[in-house]
C-alpha cells in the first residue's frame, strides 16, 4: 500500500490480466505483419511516428494516472482510415495492432533510457482500447468507404459511435483496476474514471476522426498539422496536472510543520490522512470529495500553531473537549484565510462536534482516524490496534460514528497485516 | 470604449467612419451575393458566432484571444471576400451580455472591414475562393498567408486605434515577449482555419467541430488550471502566515520576501517559470523557523553557541518540510542557503559569492530589506532610505553587489509598501522575539562556552 516502487510483485491481479492480454495483442499483431507484410508502409510509418511521439509526450493526470492523448488520437486516427489521399486504405486490424505496439514501444525508450520505467497497465490499456476499435471498424471498412464524392454521414456516425464504445470500455476496465488496487467500490470507480476521462477523451476523439478525414483529401505530410489542436489540448492538461500535484505536495509538506514545531507526534498528520482516505474510500466517497477528506485531515492540527506552547505530546485526544473545539477553530480559521478551501475549513472546524450535533461524514471520518492514531501512535502492534479500537467501540456512539469505526476497522485489518509474522 | 456620449470628438470620428465604410462594403459586395455559396456562409457565421460568444483565453496572459479567428479565416478560403466579410459581421449578435450596442456595432464593422480586406488580399494572392482541391496544397499557403496577416493587423490596429483614441491606452509600450506571444497563438488559430478549409469539401461544417472540440477542451482545462493556480498561491500565503503567527512582530515578513525577491528576480530578467519559483521560495524561506525553540527567541542578550546552533538549523528544517513539493530545484537551494553571507561567513555551509545559488543572494536582500523596514519589539522600522543605506554599506561583504543594485533600481521606479506599524501588543498573550536573525544591522550576539 505504501510502497511506491513498482516490480511485478506490486500489481494486483487485474493489471496482471490486463497486461497479459496486452502483451498477448502485440505478439500477436507483430507477428501476423511481419507474416503477411506491411500494407501502405509509409502510411503505416507515419502513424507509428506520431505514436511513438505521443508516447514520448505522456502525462501523468491527477489520481496517478498516466495519458498519452497525441498516441491514442492517433491509433484512432489509423484504426477509422478509410483514404489516403484519394486511394483506399487496406490495412487490416492486426496491422493497425502492429502499429501501435510498435509505436508505443518506441516512443517508451527515451522514457526507459532515463530511468522512467513504463506503467504497463496504463500501456495495455492504451492498446486494447485502440485495439478494440481496430477490430470492431477495420472488417466493415469496405463497406463503410464512401466511393469518391459521395457522402460521409454514415461512416461518421459509425466511427463516432464506436469511438464512444471503445472509450466506455475502456472506463469500465480502469474502474474495475482502480475498485481493486484503492478499495472502492466499483460503481465509484467507475464514475470517477469517467470524470476524469470525458473531457480528454472527448478532444482525443474529435482528433482522431479529424486524422482520418485529413488524410482523405491530403497527403501524409498534414498529419503533423492535424494534430495540432490536440497539442494545446495536452499542453493545458499538463499545465492543470502539474499544478494539480504541487498542490497536494505542498499541503502534505506544510502540514508537517507542526511536526516540527514539536505540537504533535513526527508523521503524524501523515498517517491520520493516509488512514482518513482509506476509510472515506471504504465509505464510498468519491474522489473530489475524498481530496477535501485528505486536505482536511493534513491540516486538522494546523490550528495548534497559534498555540503558545505545545500540548505536551500533542496528543489532542487527551486533551479537554473544550480546548480541543478551539484548536478546530483556530485551524479553520487559517484554511478559510486562503479563500478557496471553504469546505476544506469547514471540516476542520466540525472535527470535533459530538455527534448529536451531525457533523459532516468527513469531519467524523477525521475525528476517529485522528483518536485513533493518537491511540496507538504510529505503531503497527496488532494488539495495540485491537486495543485501540476496542476502546473506540466503547464509546457508543457519542464520539465516534459506529460506522465509520467499524469501516476503520476494515481498514486497519487490511494495513496491519504486512508485519504479520 | 467608454460611453459613446462622452467619447472625445476625434474617436466620434473615428467611430462613425468605421461604421460607414462597413456600410459601404456590404452594399457593394451586395453585387456578388447572387454567385455567393449560402449554404456554407451561413454555417461558418453560425461558427463564427458561437466562437465569438465564447472568448477563449489560450495564452497565459491577458491576451483574450476568440477562436473565431479561424472560422473567419476559413471563409475567406471558402466563400471569398463577400462572404468572409458577412461572416465576420455577425460578431454584432455575439452572445455577451452588457455589452453595449455601439461596442457591438464597431466589433462587427471592424470585423467585416478586416474580413473583406483579407478576402481581397487573398484573391489579389492569387488564391481562387472555393473548396480547396489536392493539387492546391502547398501553393495555398502564399495567398491564405497574406489574408491572415491583412486580417491580424487590420483587426489589431482598427481595435487599438479605437481604444487608444478614446480612453489613451496604449500610450505604455506592449511588452515584446506578449506580441511574440499573441503572434504565436494568432499563427495557430490561422493554421485551425487552414484545417477547417481543407476538410470542408469532405465532411462540411463536420470538419470545424473536429478541429474545434479539442480547442473547447483545451479552454476548459487551462481555465481549471488558472484556478487551480489562483488558489495554490492563496493556500501557499495562508499557510506561511500561519506558520508566522508564532511571532507577533513578522507578520506578513513571507509575503513581502516573495514580493521583494520577484522584484529582484524580474530586474534581473529571471523567464516566467523562475519567477514563479522565486516567489515560492521566497514565501516558504522561514518555515524552519518553527524549529526554532520558543525560549531561544524570546531571549534577551547574549546566545549561547548551543542556542545559535538552534537559529542557525532553521534554513534546513526549512528545507527538510518543503523537500516534498516538486519545485525547481533553484528554489530549494534559495530556502537553504539564504543566510550564506557574500564574505563567506554566513550559514549552513559558508559559501561565498558565485557559490552561493543565485535564489539565495536574491532572497538574502529582500529578507534583510524587509526586516529593517518593519518594526521589531526592540526598535521602530527603519525609513526605506536608511535600509537602502544598510544595503549598500553591506553590499559585497554580505550581499551580492549586483543584486543590490537591482533592487535598488527596482524599488526607485516601483516603489515600496512598507508594512503598517505594529501595535504594541495588548490584551491576549502573544510571542513577542527579542531578537530577529535576518536584521544585518542589529546582529545576534553570541557567548562562548568556553
Amino acid at each position: 500500500m505504501t510502497s511506491e516502487t513498482r516490480g511485478i510483485q506490486g500489481l494486483d491481479s487485474g493489471q496482471l490480466l490486463l497486461i497479459c492480454a496486452g502483451g498477448m495483442l502485440a505478439v500477436a499483431g507483430i507477428s501476423h505483419t511481419a507474416a503477411v507484410g506491411l500494407v501502405d508502409s509509409q502510411v503505416a510509418i507515419g502513424f507509428g511516428a506520431l505514436i511513438a511521439c505521443g508516447e514520448l509526450a505522456r502525462l501523468t493526470m491527477p489520481g496517478n494516472r498516466e495519458v498519452a492523448p497525441i498516441s491514442t488520437a492517433a491509433a484512432f486516427g489509423y484504426a477509422l482510415l478509410l483514404y489516403v489521399g484519394g486511394d483506399q486504405a487496406a490495412h487490416s486490424a492486426l496491422q493497425v495492432v502492429a502499429v501501435m505496439a510498435v509505436g508505443m514501444i518506441a516512443g517508451g525508450l527515451p522514457h526507459l533510457a532515463v530511468g522512467r520505467a513504463p506503467r504497463l497497465d496504463a500501456l495495455a490499456r492504451r492498446l486494447i482500447c485502440g485495439s478494440l476499435l481496430a477490430f470492431a471498424f477495420r472488417p466493415f471498412a469496405d463497406v463503410l468507404r464512401p466511393p469518391p464524392g459521395g457522402a460521409w454521414w454514415v461512416a461518421l456516425l459509425v466511427m463516432v459511435l464506436l469511438i464512444g464504445v471503445a472509450l466506455a470500455v475502456d472506463v469500465v476496465v480502469a474502474g474495475l483496476l482502480r475498485a481493486e488496487q484503492v478499495r472502492t467500490a466499483f460503481s465509484v470507480a467507475v464514475r470517477d474514471e469517467a470524470r476524469m476521462a470525458a473531457p480528454l477523451g472527448a478532444a482525443v476523439s474529435a482528433s482522431g476522426i479529424l486524422l482520418a478525414l485529413a488524410l482523405h483529401s491530403m497527403e501524409l505530410t498534414a498529419l503533423l498539422a492535424f494534430a495540432a489542436p490536440l497539442l494545446v489540448t495536452q499542453v493545458a492538461f499538463r499545465k492543470y496536472a502539474g499544478i494539480r500535484a504541487t498542490y497536494l505536495q505542498t499541503i502534505r509538506a506544510l502540514a508537517r510543520v507542526t511536526e516540527v514545531g514539536g505540537y504533535v507526534e513526527p508523521g503524524h498528520s501523515r498517517r491520520v490522512s493516509r488512514l482518513a482516505v482509506a476509510i472515506g474510500r471504504d465509505l464510498g466517497m468519491a474522489e473530489p470529495e475524498l481530496l477535501e477528506l485528505e486536505y482536511a485531515a493534513l491540516m486538522h492540527d494546523i490550528g495548534q500553531l497559534s498555540l503558545t506552547d505545545p500540548i505536551p505530546g500533542g496528543a489532542t485526544v487527551l486533551t479537554d473537549p473544550e480546548q480541543a473545539r478551539r484548536i478546530a477553530e483556530l485551524g479553520a480559521e487559517v484554511i478559510r484565510k486562503t479563500g478557496v478551501l471553504n469546505q476544506v475549513a469547514d471540516i476542520v472546524r466540525r472535527q470535533c462536534d459530538p455527534l448529536e450535533e451531525r457533523p459532516p461524514l468527513a469531519s467524523r471520518i477525521i475525528r476517529a482516524a485522528n483518536a485513533y492514531d493518537d491511540l496507538v501512535s504510529g505503531s503497527t502492534n496488532r494488539d495495540r490496534a485491537a486495543a485501540a479500537l476496542e476502546r473506540m467501540r466503547l464509546d457508543g456512539g457519542t464520539q465516534y460514528d459506529p460506522e465509520v469505526v467499524e469501516a476503520m476497522a476494515t481498514v486497519i485489518d487490511r494495513l496491519v497485516p504486512v508485519n504479520r509474522l | 470604449m467608454a460611453a459613446l456620449r462622452e467619447m472625445p470628438w476625434p474617436a466620434k470620428i473615428y467611430f462613425v467612419l468605421c461604421i460607414g465604410a462597413a456600410g459601404i462594403l456590404l452594399v457593394w459586395s451586395g453585387q456578388a451575393y447572387d454567385r455567393l455559396d449560402w449554404s456554407s456562409t451561413l454555417v461558418l457565421a453560425l461558427l463564427f458566432l458561437v466562437c465569438e460568444s465564447v472568448p477563449t483565453q489560450l495564452s497565459v496572459r491577458q491576451a483574450a484571444i476568440s477562436v473565431s479567428f479561424s472560422a473567419a479565416l476559413a471563409a475567406v478560403v471558402l466563400v471569398g471576400p463577400e462572404g468572409a466579410a458577412l461572416v465576420a459581421a455577425t460578431a454584432v449578435f455575439s452572445v455577451r451580455p452588457g455589452l453595449p450596442t455601439h461596442k457591438r456595432l464597431f466589433n462587427g464593422a471592424q470585423f467585416l472591414i478586416s474580413g473583406y480586406a483579407a478576402g481581397w488580399v487573398y484573391t489579389l494572392a492569387g488564391g481562387v475562393p472555393g473548396l480547396p482541391r489536392r493539387t492546391d496544397f502547398p501553393e495555398i499557403i502564399l495567398p491564405y498567408g497574406a489574408a491572415t496577416f491583412v486580417f491580424v493587423a487590420l483587426n489589431f490596429v482598427l481595435t487599438a486605434l479605437i481604444l487608444a483614441l478614446a480612453e489613451g491606452v496604449g500610450k505604455r509600450q506592449v511588452p515584446v515577449p506578449d506580441v511574440a506571444q499573441f503572434l504565436l497563438s494568432y499563427l495557430g488559430y490561422a493554421t485551425f482555419g487552414l484545417l477547417i478549409a481543407g476538410l470542408w469539401a469532405t465532411v462540411q461544417s463536420i470538419s470545424a467541430v473536429l478541429v474545434l472540440l479539442p480547442l473547447f477542451v483545451a479552454r476548459w482545462a487551462f481555465g481549471q488550471y488558472h484556478a487551480q493556480h489562483r488558489s495554490y498561491e492563496a493556500t501557499i500565503a495562508a499557510l506561511c502566515q500561519a506558520v508566522e503567527t508564532k511571532d507577533w512582530y513578522t507578520r506578513g515578513h513571507c509575503t513581502r520576501v516573495s514580493a521583494a525577491a520577484s522584484m529582484i528576480a524580474e530586474e534581473i530578467g529571471m523567464g516566467t517559470e523562475r519567477l514563479h519559483a522565486i516567489r515560492y521560495a521566497g514565501m516558504l524561506h522561514d518555515v524552519g523557523k518553527l524549529g526554532v525553540p520558543t525560549k531561544v527567541l524570546q531571549k534577551e542578550g547574549f546566545l549561547t553557541e548551543e542556542e545559535f546552533a538552534a537559529i542557525q538549523l532553521h534554513p534546513m528544517r526549512g528545507l527538510e518540510i518543503v523537500r516534498g513539493i516538486g519545485f525547481l530545484d533553484e528554489a530549494f537551494a534559495g530556502i537553504m542557503h539564504h543566510h550564506e553571507r557574500y564574505d563567506g561567513r554566513g550559514y549552513p555551509m559558508g559559501l561565498a559569492g558565485s557559490e552561493i545559488p543565485e535564489f539565495a543572494r536574491i532572497i538574502c536582500v529582500a529578507d534583510a530589506f524587509d526586516s529593517m523596514t518593519s518594526d521589531r519589539s526592540y526598535r521602530k522600522a527603519k525609513p526605506q532610505e536608511e535600509a537602502v543605506a544598510e544595503l549598500r554599506k553591506w553590499s559585497g561583504t554580505q550581499f551580492d553587489p549586483i543584486m543590490v543594485g537591482a533592487f535598488i533600481r527596482a524599488l526607485d521606479r516601483d516603489g515600496w509598501n512598507p508594512p503598517a506599524s505594529v501595535p504594541a501588543p495588548s490584551g491576549m498573550p502573544v510571542v513577542t522575539a527579542a531578537k530577529d536573525h535576518d536584521d544585518p544591522t542589529t546582529p545576534i550576539q553570541v557567548v562562548s562556552d568556553r
